[in-house]
């Protein structure tokens, strides 16, 4: 096109890093999200091992007090927000266009900017441990803890700095899931035919782009505080400094099911799958779901119990937290009855989905405790919440992510895992999980707070935290399992078939790893679980049951896909630099005396000017080139 | 089949046997913290509910568990045939709504009147202590015993009247913390600017031990504090003696010591007031009160305990610990803000104590009784 | 079975529900946006008569003048309808003139932005340092300003893209009914602000009626 300003050539990269780079496949940005999450969870993983080797033994002085208030500060916000939020983000790349019969996102550069978006946040945070200023303020960040007076330095600016480019990120992708999901289904997929983890990827997606921007604004807020001496937590000036922990949890509630609602997906996808059943009742597990997303708004006062907000508001927060408690259970039920009757295979992703379930109903029960106002001052800031919150998101949902993974594993690849190492590193997980988090309870109910970097023997914690310690180190041998399995059998694994495990879905009805273009024929969904069906009509017309995909060849040179672009890497690129500019715009010294930083004005300027240009150019570049003969991407 | 189903019951009372083995081998309520063993009737309210959940969670924990046990062994795949297509089933869907509702509704009543009386005061008219939180220790305020206008302050034990209502009021000077003291109540939060209350009891005398349950900084460990529950006479006689200024010892290294206290170069009575009584809601000094240090179960925030083997304030002990503080409280307690940030001798390099100042400062301070 | 040969991004491209996958993505957005601004509005409200020091709004509003610029800023809501409707009539020159002064009047709206700032700071005393009113103030009119002026560059780029052949058609219209819904929803934002910031803080009987402070 001949208006395209700055004649930079469109990228016609087939392989190699600059692939990567300009790459707008859905499938290729989930491979990068998934890679570069697993990164960032394992590297929240040695913060993990690090807070319990310390821990281990009471009065070990192995970590200083500061640096082991940045492991778990770090700890708890790579795991949210680099670790779980971007692997659920990797299959609603990966899965979600598959399951709907679409042939990319709706938006693919948007898409393509969310991820390196995602990547500039998750290296603004985690940089930070060689600056010398990590963020030691908690993942929820209370003023005035966070406050300049009481903390001087950048580590809570880093902090506020990647969380709002991961908020950047992650508004990004959900603008771009809401559209797919509503506006690319196939035709024939009403609303109640759509598979459940799209569903779920559905109302997460809606509850982020509310969710966001309530803690943009807050960190705004404390951002404006610490560079620029503003007033909204200062309580000097006559600030709140119960209004942080509001905005705060407003976001951080439905943050949670936020991370939780993609694992109840996969889960729900995998049930039935590996039982040769439907889904039990469909539509209370959607509704189930629905409700939940719905409730997460109203309930975000139990995490402050303890504020002192008054008996009326305490008493009405506890009954809507218990309320929470009916769909969750619902989806429980439902999930047994599903496998009720059913013919069970124990595979890796079923083991994993089951001990989710399993896992998840302790961490349930528990969080009904929480719910209990009045018992809660007892548990609010002890270990027992620290077990609570890692039965809920490490054995509910980074189980059901495992389980997503070894499920998606030969679609993605083309090639089986190896099912005795899964087994292996599942038995290795489900034991750890248990031997880790269950004495947390225990520790917590004899007194023990959380984010205390030692304590003295004669509590009575020694034993119990010697057995979390040990369990850590059970997890840590079985995610090494894990990584070789996948890494080995990525390259040298057993070809997979396009529907290795008997599939409902219609990812399955594709061959394995799925073309560029996912589809030749864009298919006609005549049924929920319609692949299924599909292959039970051919069967009763005794038909060869086909794998999906057709001839390949058929009619794939008429298939425009749309085109690699530059633009949306630089635009987040131009977000990094300025981030880092920010983080640095404004030193305080210990006598309060703030100072403008000219060379981190002069990073943010430039930052904003490279991403102001690739938006330029961005807007201006169509999606695909319209001259005939242009790239069309079914070539190889 | 009934082979099958006996190994299917072994596994789920195993299960269930060692799910209960380790709640009997975890719960111990002789630990110092241990929220099983209420000794108030805050504590013994809470207790109290968390069995109730507890035992509702338990039938619900025992029941899933079980059932996805029961599942996993009566539905595996024995064979490639097609189960049949079950969509779903109104009638158990309702009941697995309307059950759990109803179990929730009953655990909320009582959790509701719990709340409530926990909340509000039984007796508005009795003692109120006032605590405020400091990075990283408490400061305890009484009303003096005969001048409503003034109080009395002391840090790091909280006194109380044994079988009495206490009402607390809670605050902070700089970021929120949190006071708890497991056995006799659960946490409430100390915002500054932002005072709450609660009331507490102790329902006989005894030494219990409290801590910041609220993350704030660098030793948010270190923030603890103790509960001296006593009777009613010797809780009087305590704060009548708190009220009085510490006896003053002839000792010349004493007379020194006070001299080193007060002398600009060591600066430690810029901080530290040794007069125990102010004017109601004045604020007190940025470091802990110092009139009857030396008769303080612990220092530091908890890190130094100063008890001997029978629970009793122990001279040498006092000295010894006065003296490893003041030598080095860096390595007693890193990043606290005496040594980072504020005092003189630690800061500067040119204005640390002489061994000489150390000795007399020692003697000083562990005659404040 | 449906052979979609099409390239699957196209203008007109059938989507499930007939909406415009632009056009939805946009709605997305400024519901995610009512939040963000719900929560700016929901902070100024919350610290309304709580600061200790410092001038309150009473002492620094000049309601008359704010009128002016609220006036203002309504009617390029009009003017933008105007600027649409002439586009799909397919008059562009009319089109460009109702797009040209609704970015006038969007600066217009900034320039008594600015004035008013610099107003309070000099003879107000108001600075977003001075006390939670000023802070709560600054934030939440600011980042609306900051609204307006990328709406203000938005419409100034799609005007001077029109004077490129075939830069704006009538067919093309989508890309400026998303111009104009942004527009009108910056607009709405303001409406809410102007009442609940400018008028309840400073006329009696509405909500929190004005605290007079002695300063």
């Amino acid at each position: 096109m001949t208006t395209i300003p700055l004649a930079i050539p469109r990228p016609v990269h087939p392989t190699g890093i600059w692939s990567w780079v300009t790459t707008i496949d859905h499938k290729r940005i989930g491979v990068l999200y998934g890679v570069t999450a697993f990164i960032m969870f394992f590297s929240g993983g040695i913060e993990a091992m690090l807070i319990r080797v310390q821990l281990m033994r009471p009065e070990q002085t192995l970590i200083t007090p500061e640096i082991f208030n940045q492991l778990f500060t770090m700890h708890a916000t790579t795991m949210i927000f680099l670790g779980v939020m971007p692997l659920s983000a990797a299959f609603f790349n990966f899965v979600v266009p598959l399951q709907i019969g679409a042939r990319d996102v709706a938006f693919p550069r948007l898409n393509a900017f969310s991820y390196w978006t995602f990547l500039a946040g998750a290296l603004i945070l985690k940089l930070s441990w060689f600056t010398h200023a990590a963020p030691n303020g908690g993942w929820f960040g209370y003023s005035p803890l966070t406050g300049i007076t009481y903390n001087l330095g950048h580590g809570i600016d880093v902090w506020i700095l990647s969380l709002q480019v991961l908020g950047v990120a992650s508004l990004a992708a959900s603008f771009n899931f809401i559209v797919t999901i509503v506006n690319m289904r196939a035709p024939g997929m009403g609303l109640m035919r759509m598979p459940l983890f799209t569903w779920m990827t559905l109302v997460t997606a809606i509850l982020l782009v509310l969710a966001f921007p309530v803690i943009t604004v807050a960190l705004i807020e404390l951002y404006f505080d610490r560079a620029f001496g503003m007033n909204f937590f200062n309580v000097a000036a006559g600030a709140n400094a119960v209004l942080w922990q509001h905005l705060f949890w407003v976001f951080g509630h439905p943050e949670v099911y936020i991370l939780i609602l993609p694992a109840m997906g996969i889960v729900s996808e995998i049930l039935p799958v590996f039982s040769r059943k439907p889904l039990f009742g469909y539509a209370t597990v959607v509704l189930a779901g629905v409700i939940i997303a719905f409730m997460g708004w109203m309930v975000w006062s139990h995490h402050m119990f303890t504020v002192g907000l008054g008996p009326v508001a305490n008493s009405v927060f506890t009954v809507t937290t218990m309320m929470i408690a009916v769909p969750t259970g619902i989806k429980v039920f439902n999930w047994m009855g599903t496998m009720w009757g059913g013919s069970i295979s124990l595979k890796t992703p079923m083991l994993f989905a089951i001990a989710f379930v399993s896992m998840f109903v302790i961490g349930g029960i528990s969080g009904v405790m929480h719910a209990v106002a009045a018992s809660d001052a007892q548990q609010q800031d002890t270990y027992f919440i620290v077990a609570h919150i890692h039965y809920v998101l490490f054995g509910g949902a980074i189980f059901a992510i495992l389980a997503g993974v070894y499920y998606w594993f030969p679609k993605l690849t083309g090639r089986m895992y190896d099912e005795k190492m899964g087994l292996w590193h599942f038995w290795l997980m489900f034991i750890g999980q248990n031997v880790t988090f269950f004495p947390m309870h225990f520790t917590g109910l004899n007194g023990m707070p959380r984010r205390i970097y030692a304590y003295y023997s004669g509590m009575g914690w020694d034993f119990w935290n010697l057995v979390s310690t040990l369990g850590a180190f059970i997890l840590a041998a079985g995610f090494v399992i894990f990584i070789y399995n996948m890494a080995r059998s990525w390259r040298n694994g057993e070809q997979a078939s396009a529907d290795p495990w008997d599939g409902r879905t219609l990812e399955w009805s594709i061959p394995s790893p799925p073309p560029e273009y996912n589809f030749v024929e864009i298919p006609h969904v005549q049924d929920r679980d319609d692949w299924w069906e599909e292959k039970q009509r051919r069967r009763e017309r005794r038909e060869v049951p086909v794998v999906a995909g057709g001839s390949e060849q058929e009619d794939a040179h008429d298939i425009h896909l749309p085109q690699p672009s530059y633009w949306p890497f630089f635009v987040s690129l131009g977000l990094f630099i300025a981030g880092f500019g920010l983080v640095y715009l404004m030193n305080m010294d210990a006598a309060g005396v703030r100072t403008l930083n000219y060379v981190a004005l002069i990073t943010t300027v430039i930052g904003v000017c490279i991403g102001i240009v690739s938006v330029y150019a961005w807007s201006f570049e169509p999606v695909n080139d319209p001259e005939p003969g242009g790239e069309h991407a079914a070539h190889h | 089949m009934v082979k099958h189903y006996r190994r299917l019951w072994r596994l789920i009372g195993l299960t269930m046997l060692a799910a209960a083995l380790a709640m009997l081998f975890g719960c111990t309520p002789n630990d110092p913290q241990s929220t099983f063993d209420a000794h108030g009737p805050v504590a013994q309210s809470q207790l109290n509910l968390f069995w109730v959940i507890l035992i509702a969670g338990a039938v619900v924990f025992f029941a899933v568990q079980g059932a996805i046990i029961y599942l996993i062994i009566k539905f595996r795949r024995r064979d490639e045939s097609i189960p049949k297509q079950t969509e779903g089933n109104h009638a158990l869907e309702f009941a697995w709504t309307a059950g759990p509702t109803v179990l929730l509704i009953l655990v909320a009543i009582p959790t509701i009147f719990t709340i409530f009386d926990n909340e509000v005061s039984p007796d508005k008219n009795a003692l109120t202590v006032e605590v405020i939180g400091h990075q990283w220790w408490f400061e305890f305020r009484y009303p003096h015993p005969d001048d409503p206008t003034k109080e009395v302050i002391f840090a790091n034990d909280l006194h109380i009247p044994t079988d009495e209502v206490v009402n607390v009021v809670l605050e902070s000077v700089d970021v929120i913390h949190s006071f708890w003291v497991p056995k006799i109540a659960g946490k409430v939060d100390m915002v500054p600017r932002n005072a709450n209350t609660m009331w507490i009891k102790a329902d006989r005398p005894g030494f219990y031990y409290g801590q910041c349950a609220e993350f704030c900084g660098v030793q948010h460990a270190n923030m603890r504090f103790r509960v001296i529950a006593q009777p009613r006479a010797e809780f009087n006689a305590w704060l009548r003696a708190q009220a009085e200024p510490a006896i003053e010892s002839q000792d010349p290294l004493v007379a020194q010591g006070r001299k080193v206290f007060t002398s600009p170069d060591a600066g430690c009575s810029g901080c530290h007031a040794t007069g125990s009584v102010t004017n109601k809601g004045v604020a007190g000094r940025v470091g802990p009160n110092l009139t009857h240090v030396a008769t303080r179960t612990n220092f530091a925030g908890g890190v130094l305990d100063n008890r001997d083997e029978n629970g009793l304030v122990n001279d040498a002990i006092v000295q010894r610990n006065l003296r490893m503080w003041i030598e080095d409280p860096e390595s007693v307690k890193p990043g606290n803000i005496m040594a980072r940030d504020i005092a003189a001798p630690y800061v500067d390099p040119d204005r640390a104590l002489t061994e000489a100042e150390l000795s007399a400062l020692v003697a000083y301070l562990s005659s404040l009784k | 079975m449906a052979h979609a040969t099409a390239a699957i991004h196209g203008e007109h491209e059938p989507t499930t529900t007939g909406l415009n996958h632009r056009k939805l993505l946009m709605w997305a957005f400024l519901g995610s946006d009512c939040m963000f601004f719900g929560t700016l509005i929901a902070t100024y409200l919350v610290y309304k008569n709580k600061s200790v020091e410092g001038s309150m709004p009473i002492d620094v509003f000049d309601i008359p003048v704010t009128s002016v610029s609220t006036f203002v800023l309504l009617m390029s809501s009009m003017s933008m309808v105007l600027a649409y409707s002439w586009l799909t009539r397919g008059n562009l020159k009319a089109f460009r003139i109702w797009l040209a002064s609704t970015a006038i009047m969007g600066t217009t709206f900034l320039a008594f932005q600015v004035f008013e700032f610099r107003d309070f700071a000099v003879h107000g005393h108001l600075t977003p340092k001075t006390n939670l009113f000023g802070s709560t103030f600054f934030t939440l009119t600011g980042f609306h300003g900051a609204h307006v002026t990328l709406g203000v560059v938005w419409l100034l780029s799609i005007l001077f893209h029109s004077f490129r052949k075939g830069g704006v058609t009538p067919e093309k219209n989508l890309d400026v009914d998303l111009a104009a819904l942004y527009w009108h929803f910056v607009d709405i934002v303001w409406i809410v602000i102007f009442t609940v910031v400018y008028l309840f803080g400073v006329f009696e009987g509405f909500p929190g009626a004005p605290v007079a402070t002695g300063h």
